[in-house]
């Protein structure tokens, strides 16, 4: 018992509703289990409750190893499934070294330099206004 | 010549020619061309650092360690012994010929040795001189390894200036930073390049991050890589990153290797990419109209 209090192996990552925003804030180590958790929590949320984005904040986490890499990209296409759209949101400089060197480039995954940043991206339109195209002046 | 003891090694023989020897030895290295063209300033200064030398070798024979670079005598030479070897190679010579230099001590003191000993058995001067002879061989070990580690040194400082200088981080914009590029990129460099890209990006908030690569001469496969790991680094934070500076020449040879850049945005120029930037930042750039009113 001891142990598992020092290390929690089976802990739920608050999932807070924004209007049609679901925002997920990660801090510090994150195990496994608790990885696998937030992954069943996520869809099950978007699920039951229509939102149209997922924003992960991991400006908290300091390691993110492939599994979690790979828990991260899986969330994003299972969102994408459910038509809601997950931007990943403020990853430090060290973890995208480690996450680029690991070859976890997450392909397809939307990123953001903050939670404002990411809510901002998931107001626009789904589909980003091709670059070289004139950009519609709003009056 | 009361001096001829028959007892004592060859070391101790040795040492106590370098003692009783010691002005005279320092008058002729002071003629060398090494402590000639070193101290310029007067001969007495030449004379005094040849002493200095003989102490040492005299220290270093007492102790018996002919054949020991890193006997105790030596410690207080090296500093001496590099600043010579320095002002030699400043002065345009290769290591061969200060190495050449150095062995020119040898012949003054050899004489020398040979006419104190004149009446010793011939075997007993053969021993002293062979004796002598292996500590001015180690005496030159310890000069050419007292240069070389100062010439690592000044390496070692200057990649360290080098790494410090070469990634300059520029604010453009509001959210648009850039790193000109400059010199051949290893992998030491293009490390500290995609830290500083990425400390940066998080400092000043920057949507976009340009990566001019005017100033590098070649692109080859490993840059390629180089770039598009900082490229996917930028884009997991959160930033766009855009490439600029690529040389007709470096678009050849980018295509003649078949690198698939296809994920890096690219273009031509600093001002292209600066303009992209601020184009997607929704910003606009347009001439002032003549009579000084702003035109939408």
């Amino acid at each position: 018992m001891s142990e598992q209090s020092s290390r929690p192996v089976a802990g739920h990552v608050p999932v807070l509703r924004l209007g049609e925003v679901l925002l997920v804030t990660l801090q510090g180590d994150l195990y496994d289990t608790t990885a696998q958790q937030l992954q069943q929590d996520l869809s099950e949320t978007i699920a039951t409750s229509r939102v149209t984005g997922v924003v992960i904040d991991i400006s908290g986490v300091e390691v993110v190893d492939s599994f979690l890499g790979r828990v991260l990209a899986e969330i994003a296409a299972q969102s994408e499934l459910l038509a809601a759209r997950t931007v990943l949101a403020g990853m430090r400089p060290a973890v995208a070294i480690t996450l680029v060197e690991l070859g976890l480039t997450l392909p397809g995954m939307r990123t953001a330099l903050n939670t404002e940043a990411a809510l901002e991206l998931l107001t626009r339109p789904a589909v980003p206004s091709r670059s070289g195209g004139l950009r519609q002046e709003s009056p | 010549m009361p001096e001829h003891e028959a007892g004592g090694t060859p070391t101790v023989e040795v040492r106590d020619f370098l003692r009783r020897r010691r002005e005279q030895i320092a008058q002729r290295w002071a003629d060398e061309p090494l402590f000639r063209t070193v101290f310029t300033v007067s001969r007495d200064e030449a004379v005094e650092a040849g002493k200095v030398v003989v102490d040492a070798l005299a220290e270093v024979a007492d102790a018996g360690r002919v054949e020991d670079p890193d006997a105790a005598g030596f410690s207080g030479l090296r500093e001496q012994l590099s600043r010579m070897g320095a002002a030699r190679s400043r002065a345009g010579l290769s290591t061969t010929q200060v190495s050449s230099e150095l062995a020119a001590l040898w012949p003054p003191v050899e004489n020398l040795l040979v006419a104190d000993m004149d009446e010793a058995p011939p075997e007993r001067t053969r021993e002293c001189a062979s004796a002598l002879g292996v500590l001015m061989g180690t005496l030159r070990l310890v000069a050419m390894q007292a240069a070389l580690s100062e010439g690592q040194a000044l390496i070692d400082r200057q990649r360290l200036q080098l790494l410090e200088v070469a990634t300059p981080v520029i604010k453009l914009w509001d959210g648009i930073v850039a790193v000109p590029l400059i010199g051949t990129l290893d992998s030491a460099r293009s490390q500290v390049v995609m830290e500083t890209l990425l400390n940066a990006v998080v400092d000043q908030q920057a949507r976009f991050a340009i990566l001019d690569i005017t100033g590098v001469p070649t692109v080859d496969s490993l840059v390629a890589q180089h770039l598009m790991k900082t490229v996917a680094a930028a884009r997991l934070m959160g930033a766009e990153c855009v490439v600029s500076g690529i040389r007709p020449a470096i678009a050849q040879t980018i295509v003649h290797l078949g690198l698939d850049l296809g994920t890096v945005k690219t273009r031509a120029s600093l001002a292209d990419a600066l303009g992209h930037c601020l184009h997607e930042l929704g910003t606009n750039i347009v001439n002032a109209a003549p009579d000084g009113a702003g035109r939408r």
